[in-house]
């Protein structure tokens, strides 16, 4: 059985014997005798690590890794810089706690600052919180700042990735308010609609994806101003690595930034853990949820880090604060803030813009396939949804050929490509894709 | 110690990605970001020095004895990162199709199954991606519950006032009226008090045992019989199953619905903040309330996208099959005989806030001490610190004044708890013969104390440019 242990049998009996007692079970006294287990757990003994080691690796072969990923939705595959995978593995950086104790931890309390300034930078806004969740509890939070005793409602565009959607209705089911999704027209927020849902008055917010779930760039610009002409406040849920080429939400006008920062250096991992981001302007600072970290001094005048701003937060509100996060993710924080360092101003934007080139290369030869067309028009990032016959077969032959294909979705597939796919695997896809069409 | 920023030389770069070998696309001019990207621009020996010197500046379980009470800060194992760092668990997209990620729903699966056993529940979530989301979630499937039986009348839920501030935080985003009860003398809940509170428009109880306190609540099986006369559920906040797990299960204590944090009990790293887990089971009136992926088909609840913080499980999975069954309960006996062990080595100096035997982890009470001393739990906390220790949580639970809670760990060494009872013997003495030394701490840390009113006054939240500030 593997143990973590360092106490021996005879150092054990010792420290009974110490504290007066004759057995461990001395120690479960208060636990009545109905609810102590008298059995062994039935799950298997404990192995060595060299067992659990073969174990885990066998379990992990049943899964099928593609070398070539073509699916987006929520979850991409970039590029992770090799030092990015060193830095957050550091032994201190793992294993710590949240950094209450700001004497020693200014380690972490100054990589979360620096990650703050960089999120900021990146969305344009004024400041931003230490992370939450994901993306989709980024948006749902976000949608809770926005709520005031006046206006409760909160619209989101169909546009949206369905997984945000869910979970800003069930944060909205929790405070009992009223969510309405604005229809999609042509792959984008129908903004005939917003016009008329906004006209009630009642519309505390509204929340759209850019670009959005099908990969389209939205007028988010005109949006906002719609939004703000009916007295509500507009948040953007955005791609970290679209911002580095497309307008940010500040130049859009919005008043909360929000977006799923997983493309930053997170692997896939089957769905997690990921990183949500928020951000917003100086008048809403005090409603922003969750962790952040403020710059000070201490008795020597030295500059440095704490937790700041923590009135907002639930071990001092309880049941009057905003919202009941206590962590962040911390390390995933600290994986975005190493990876836009490493690749800097000019990396992110080359990524951003190699994930559009790739993205149209493959939009381009695909469509020029017989019975393939582009769904929607206009202009995308980096993925797109395509018509085409025989979707099953199309999907089955990539992934015999190790590429996992588009997401079938709505009848259709929804194609993603990153900085990360040579040509040469574009062009393969292209092959093999136009076989099975013929 | 510079910001990164303050390093960044423009033009420094390093060269990850070769120039694009397809041709070129140009984003329309309304859609094109105009403000610069001002991110640092470094080299990558830059990057790896910055971060080695901030990584000096943090204390990690690595670093030293680490008694957060409540926060069970046990030793990480390396395997378990090593394991999910795997490329069969890395690199699959959460939306591949079923066939090709059957290792990947092996890992849920047998992880629900080991901790339905642990737990004694009968369905598992492993959505919520902290303890605090698996509260909302567990409590979210009380009033789907409700709902779902039209009882609309069910408003309350109660919480004991001993309780961590995510309970009543949770409660209240559930969209429920907080009722705080008072707890009994010795830190158990006040049997009359519950009794009071109760009524038809009671939705549930959330309750942790053992409590925050340290102290397993000999009542709880009337304690959750009395809520479910009354019509309600019991929800169970499992920050503390490191005293019982493989010893007593809430599912067998009268718990409908539990959250679990594995970064705490299974062992996956705190990462300076997250990612955790808060995995969520219930028994099995509650599993069609449980939270899915609406891409996945899902058409219930949902609390975070996809499945949750997966690579998080494979962790606490590997932990699991690590221990094992006799592992799982003996970690457990071995928390509670530590946590014992150092509140007797420590008695005689600060005291216990209840002299009796404890779980995993014990409080002082220093409200006489400062009394007596001038010096405040905090001050202790912040000596500690020049003794190499970090220290334990401070001033929680809010029922005992001048709170020091600690939790040792299975995982820390005779001669580890035997050193650290030394030290705070040595405070005690110091605390008489020089208080404003300590009041003063820490003199032998990265900084002193931060002053904290400042940072909250003026917030500075972000680094600017010198021309821009």
């Amino acid at each position: 059985m593997g143990s973590y242990i360092p106490s021996t049998e005879a150092q054990r009996k010792q420290m009974l014997r110490e504290i007066g007692l004759e057995d461990f079970r001395g120690l479960y006294k208060d636990v009545p005798e109905a609810m102590y287990l008298d059995r062994e757990l039935d799950i298997p003994s404990g192995m060595s690590e060299l067992e659990v080691a073969r174990k885990v690796s066998a379990v992990a072969a049943e899964n099928k890794v593609f070398p070539t990923v073509l699916r987006g939705a929520g979850a991409y595959d970039h590029y992770i810089p090799s030092i990015v995978r060193y830095i957050p593995a550091k032994e201190e950086f793992l294993t710590a706690y949240t950094p209450y104790q700001a004497e020693l931890s200014q380690g972490i309390l100054q990589s979360v600052f620096e990650y703050q300034t960089m999120i900021c930078s990146l969305t344009g806004m004024d400041v931003s919180n230490a992370s939450v969740y994901d993306g989709a509890t980024a948006a749902a939070e976000a949608a809770a700042m926005c709520r005031d005793r006046k206006r409760r409602v909160t619209l989101i565009s169909a546009s949206t990735h369905p997984d945000v959607i869910n979970t800003v209705r069930t944060y909205c089911y929790g405070t009992n308010d009223e969510l309405r999704t604005v229809p999609v027209k042509d792959g984008r927020t129908d903004m005939d609609e917003l016009v008329k849902m906004l006209e009630a008055g009642d519309v505390s917010g509204f929340y759209v994806q850019q670009p959005n779930f099908f990969g389209l760039f939205e007028d988010a610009e005109k949006l906002g101003k719609i939004v703000h002409a009916a007295g509500a406040m507009f948040i953007m849920g955005c791609n970290p690595i679209a911002l580095s080429i497309m307008k940010t939400p500040a130049e859009c006008g919005a008043d909360i930034a929000t977006g799923e920062g997983q493309p930053l250096g997170m692997p896939l991992g089957y769905g997690g853990p990921y990183l949500g981001f928020m951000a917003t302007t100086a008048k809403y600072m005090r409603k922003l949820p969750g962790r952040i970290v403020g710059q000070t001094v201490d008795a020597d005048g030295n500059r440095c880090f704490v937790l700041s701003l923590q009135a907002r937060e639930q071990h001092i509100r309880r049941e009057k604060a905003s919202s009941n996060i206590c962590s962040n993710e911390a390390l995933c924080a600290l994986t975005a803030a190493v990876y836009m360092s490493v690749m800097g101003p000019q990396g992110m934007a080359e990524a951003a813009r190699q994930c559009m080139a790739k993205a149209h290369y493959l939009a381009d030869r695909l469509c020029s396939l017989n019975g393939v067309s582009m769904r929607y028009g206009g202009e995308f990032f980096h993925e797109f949804m395509l018509d085409m016959p025989k979707i099953p077969q199309v999907l089955k032959a990539l992934e015999e050929n190790r590429i996992l294909g588009g997401l079938p979705y709505d009848g259709g597939i929804l194609w993603c490509a990153t900085e990360k796919v040579p040509k040469e695997d574009l062009d393969r896809t292209v092959s093999i894709v136009r076989e099975v069409l013929k | 110690m510079n910001l990164i920023f303050e390093k960044s030389v423009p033009g420094r770069m390093c060269t990850i990605l070769p120039s694009c070998d397809v041709p070129q696309t140009d984003l329309a001019d309304n859609l094109k970001r105009k403000s610069a990207l001002d991110l640092p621009q470094m080299s990558e020996t830059d990057v790896s020095r910055h971060y080695t010197e901030l990584c000096r500046r943090v204390y990690g379980v690595n670093s030293g004895f680490y008694p957060l009470g409540s926060c069970t800060m046990k030793y990480n194992p390396r395997i378990d990162e090593q394991m999910a760092a795997l490329e069969g668990f890395s690199a699959i997209h959460p939306l591949a199709p079923e066939h090709t990620t059957a290792g990947c729903r092996k890992v849920l699966e047998t992880a629900r199954q080991y901790l339905c056993e642990i737990t004694g529940m009968d369905d598992m979530t492993f959505q919520p991606a902290a303890g605090a989301h698996g509260e909302f979630t567990g409590v979210l499937l009380i009033k789907q519950y409700h709902d779902s039986r039209n009882d609309r009348k069910r408003t309350k839920i109660i919480v004991p006032d001993s309780a961590h501030g995510t309970n009543p935080a949770t409660a209240a985003m559930c969209g429920y009226e907080v009722i705080n009860i008072p707890s009994a003398p010795d830190g158990c809940v006040d049997l009359e008090a519950l009794k009071q509170a109760l009524g038809d428009d009671t939705a549930g109880l959330m309750l942790t045992n053992p409590n925050t306190l340290g102290i397993f609540d000999e009542n709880i099986l009337e304690i959750t019989r009395l809520v479910h006369e009354a019509g309600g559920l019991c929800y169970y906040d499992g920050a503390n199953l490191n005293a019982v797990m493989g010893i007593a299960r809430p599912g067998d204590m009268g718990f409908d619905c539990i959250h679990l944090n594995l970064h705490k009990t299974f062992a996956t790293p705190h990462g300076g903040g997250g990612p955790g887990a808060g995995a969520v089971g219930c028994k099995e009136k509650l599993r069609s309330f449980l939270p899915g992926s609406a891409v996945k088909g899902h058409e219930g609840i949902q609390v975070r996208s996809f499945s949750g913080n997966f690579l998080v499980v494979v962790k606490a999975l590997t932990y699991m099959l690590t221990l094992g069954r006799q592992g799982i309960p003996e970690a457990a006996r071995n928390a509670v005989l530590n946590a014992n062990y150092l509140m007797h080595r420590i008695k005689g100096t600060f005291e216990p806030a209840f002299d009796r035997i404890c779980m995993h982890e014990f409080v002082l009470d220093l409200s006489r001490f400062k009394e007596e001393t001038g010096v405040s739990a905090l001050d202790v906390a912040k000596s500690l610190i020049d003794m190499g220790i970090h220290p334990p949580t401070m001033y929680f639970p809010l029922i005992v004044h001048e709170a020091l809670m600690l939790e040792p760990t299975e995982t820390e060494s005779k001669e580890t708890l035997d050193r650290v009872a030394e030290i705070f013997r040595s405070l005690y003495d110091l605390a008489r013969k020089d208080p404003e030394y300590m009041k003063s701490s820490p003199h032998n840390a990265q900084i002193g104390r931060p002053d904290e009113v400042r940072a909250a006054r003026t917030p500075v939240l972000k680094w600017t440019r010198e021309e821009d500030s």
